[in-house]
């Protein structure tokens, strides 16, 4: 198992726990109809953003989905600002215009949730091609889902990004639906990272509920990336808590596989795993536990004393310039 | 001293050329744009195969290298994707789309990602590329490499779409194209590449939004894009020794458009034609037509003239797809019906 320092550790704990904090919370307002439009939220594959990106700075770029809040998170992007822009409100992460979807932070390299399934993968290949032809050493992660490994983008994204080794990550998130339909229906393989032997890329696929697992493959990864030699594709098993979008009646889950996503919480893995081994003491967690409630109840309250965008905000930030007559 | 002249083709090559030199970000990439990648006697000899399958890359991949002129797979949606994601984070992209037509397996990363994107993130992006893409017919390539959809794209909020229809412009235009911010569909008529014209050698910027007026006169306006420029130019010729001074606008950039210049003429002429190589329905020709009819009504003498193509795909057969494109002909015959007086 690779040896994680306790730092390290303690960011991936509170990043999971602030992704599984704003969901919970994102799923109760959207219930009590605080938030307009609808949510796709992340809870259950915490492990996956959280342990793929704690090898990644500022620098890098990351290009993420629909179900983008653990993205964001995990990629540092300020939890105010994301709630608010799920509010719909101006100072949101993208001033309102956005909202859950379309949550971005170009400075924090995050290139933006995507309303389009597979419309990622050529965008990641851009920031690397970027990153390529000026010699920056940045590496750009492309989560995608599981529906959209079937997707056109995805092939022309991974063969494009094969043979000009262009050093991006492709992390596969399988959490075992493409909205209702089953992966073993949608996908012609058993396991989506077979699909790599075809772009003569590394591919693996991983527990994606276990932190570990996902941290060690990605480091090597984005090592190799790093390094000049090309990308690789991940694909992390997990599960969602939550529905597709919210609101979803969920009548393609079973009491028992509700039971096993139980049995598989990355979070509580996680403790375990670090618990039984001694690599960090329990109370920090349990402070880490403490701060993010604060954290999403500062966020929810900030979000909803922040002012609403004015009339004309509809008209700004179509065109950086654009000549009137 | 003579004109320097050159063709369309050779115009845009300098352009991208100049921009290439000037800028270290600016790169270019797309099928076939030199060609024959990878091949050790064609790409180490620091050579092309084709430099465009028009021609119109010749030279660029020689002078700037295989890294910032790129072929790509025949991958469209990864080609603009990828223009998309480098524009956001540092480069300035060309991407060539070869034919239009073939937007149809990108549309999502042109329209969803590209043009939405600086929207999408509240303005705290910027999305600066171009994608040139041929557009027309008369080249006897049949309904799914000579389209003209520029209206598609006018349509869409976001994007900025140039359509030069000389050398002189095309090469100031495509420069300006490089330069913004924001990203620029470019569409070049492909049967227009080997008209020649007056280029200066030096670096000069034609800036987005400005029409042309190609030629004065008093007694109709006639807005004109692209290729159809010249077939306007040519009916007012004809016009002309009719005794009818055509003004002929070219409006260059349809979005943004310069309204001004062509309300000011018709304001001047009190009578509007538009010739428009696309198909007609929610086209440029149906858009310039409202403008004139909701701004200058009051200016008009007659109902504005509508010439364009028929609502049918381009067909292959020459006997056909001759009378799918508007000619001076048809131009002129329009004139004259609106000149001509109402009889009951």
């Amino acid at each position: 198992m690779t040896e994680i320092t306790s730092e390290k550790l303690l960011w991936i704990y509170e990043r999971m726990r602030l992704i599984r904090e704003f969901e919970t919370r994102a799923a109760k307002l959207f219930a009590a109809g605080q938030l307009p439009g609808f949510v796709h939220l992340y809870a259950g594959e915490e492990a996956i953003a959280t342990g793929v990106c704690a090898h990644l700075t500022d620098r890098d770029f990351i290009t993420s989905t629909h179900r983008g809040h653990g993205h964001c998170i995990a990629k540092e992007v300020d939890v105010r600002s994301m709630m608010a822009e799920l509010y719909g409100k101006e100072p949101g992460a993208c001033k309102g215009k956005g909202g859950s979807m379309h949550i971005a932070d170009v400075s924090k390299g995050m290139l933006g949730a995507n309303g389009i399934v597979g419309g990622g993968g050529p965008l990641a290949c851009g920031s690397a091609l970027t990153a390529k032809v000026l010699g920056t050493q940045q590496v750009t992660v492309c989560f995608f889902g599981d529906g959209a490994a079937e997707q056109g983008t995805m092939h022309e994204a991974m063969n494009m990004a094969a043979i000009w080794k262009l050093p991006v990550v492709f992390v596969c998130e399988n959490n075992g639906f493409a909205e209702s339909t089953p992966v073993a229906y949608h996908a012609s393989v058993k396991d989506i990272a077979d699909r790599a032997t075809a772009y003569n890329m590394p591919g693996l696929t991983v527990d994606g509920t276990d932190i570990f697992a996902v941290y060690e493959a990605a480091g090597e990864a984005i090592v190799r990336a790093r390094r000049g030699e090309g990308p690789t594709l991940i694909e992390a098993k997990a599960f969602r808590y939550y529905g597709h979008f919210e609101g979803d009646p969920l009548t393609y889950y079973t009491d028992e596989m509700r039971k096993g996503f139980q049995a598989r919480d990355p979070i509580a893995r996680f403790r375990k795993q670090v618990l039984d081994r001694a690599l960090v003491p329990e109370a920090r967690l349990n402070e880490i536990d403490t701060r993010a409630v604060q954290a999403i109840d500062d966020a929810v309250a900030f979000a909803e004393s922040s002012p609403l965008p004015v009339p004309t905000d509809l008209l700004s930030d179509v065109y950086v310039t654009y000549a009137h007559a | 001293m003579a004109p320097r002249i050159l063709t369309f083709r050779e115009a845009i090559n300098e352009g991208i050329r100049l921009e290439m030199r000037r800028d270290p970000t600016v790169i270019l990439m797309g099928e076939d744009v030199a060609g024959g990648a990878s091949l050790p006697y064609v790409a180490g000899k620091g050579e092309e195969a084709w430099g465009g399958v028009l021609g119109v890359t010749k030279g660029l991949a020689k002078e700037f290298g295989r890294d910032r002129v790129r072929d790509t797979p025949i991958s469209e949606s990864a080609i603009i994707g990828a223009a998309v994601g480098a524009a956001a984070t540092g480069l300035r992209p060309i991407a060539e789309l070869m034919f239009v037509d073939f937007f149809g397996v990108c549309m999502d990363q042109i329209y969803n990602q590209g043009g939405k994107l600086r929207y999408m993130f509240g303005g705290k992006a910027k999305v600066p590329m171009v994608v040139r893409t041929m557009i027309g017919a008369g080249f006897r390539a049949a309904g799914q490499h000579s389209g003209s959809h520029y209206s598609v794209f006018t349509h869409m909020p976001g994007l900025k779409t140039v359509v030069p229809s000389t050398p002189y412009d095309a090469k100031g235009l495509l420069i300006a194209a490089i330069q913004d911010d924001d990203p620029v569909i470019f569409f070049e008529h492909k049967l227009l590449y080997d008209v020649k014209g007056e280029v200066p050698e030096e670096y000069y910027v034609i800036p987005l939004g400005k029409a042309d007026i190609k030629r004065r006169g008093k007694d109709i306006t006639i807005v004109a894009i692209g290729r159809m420029v010249a077939m306007a130019l040519e009916a007012a010729t004809h016009l002309s020794a009719a005794g009818l001074e055509a003004e002929v606008i070219d409006p260059r950039t349809l979005s943004p458009l310069d309204e001004d210049t062509i309300l000011e003429s018709v304001a001047k002429t009190h009578h509007v034609l538009v010739v428009d190589e696309d198909n007609p329905r929610c086209s440029m020709a149906t858009d310039l037509v409202a403008l004139v009819t909701t701004k200058v009504f009051d200016y008009l003498d007659a109902p504005p003239v509508m010439i364009t193509a028929p609502h049918t795909p381009v067909p292959f057969s020459p006997v056909l797809e001759d009378l799918y494109i508007p000619t001076p002909e048809h131009i002129v015959k329009g004139v004259q019906e609106m000149f001509e007086p109402v009889t009951a």
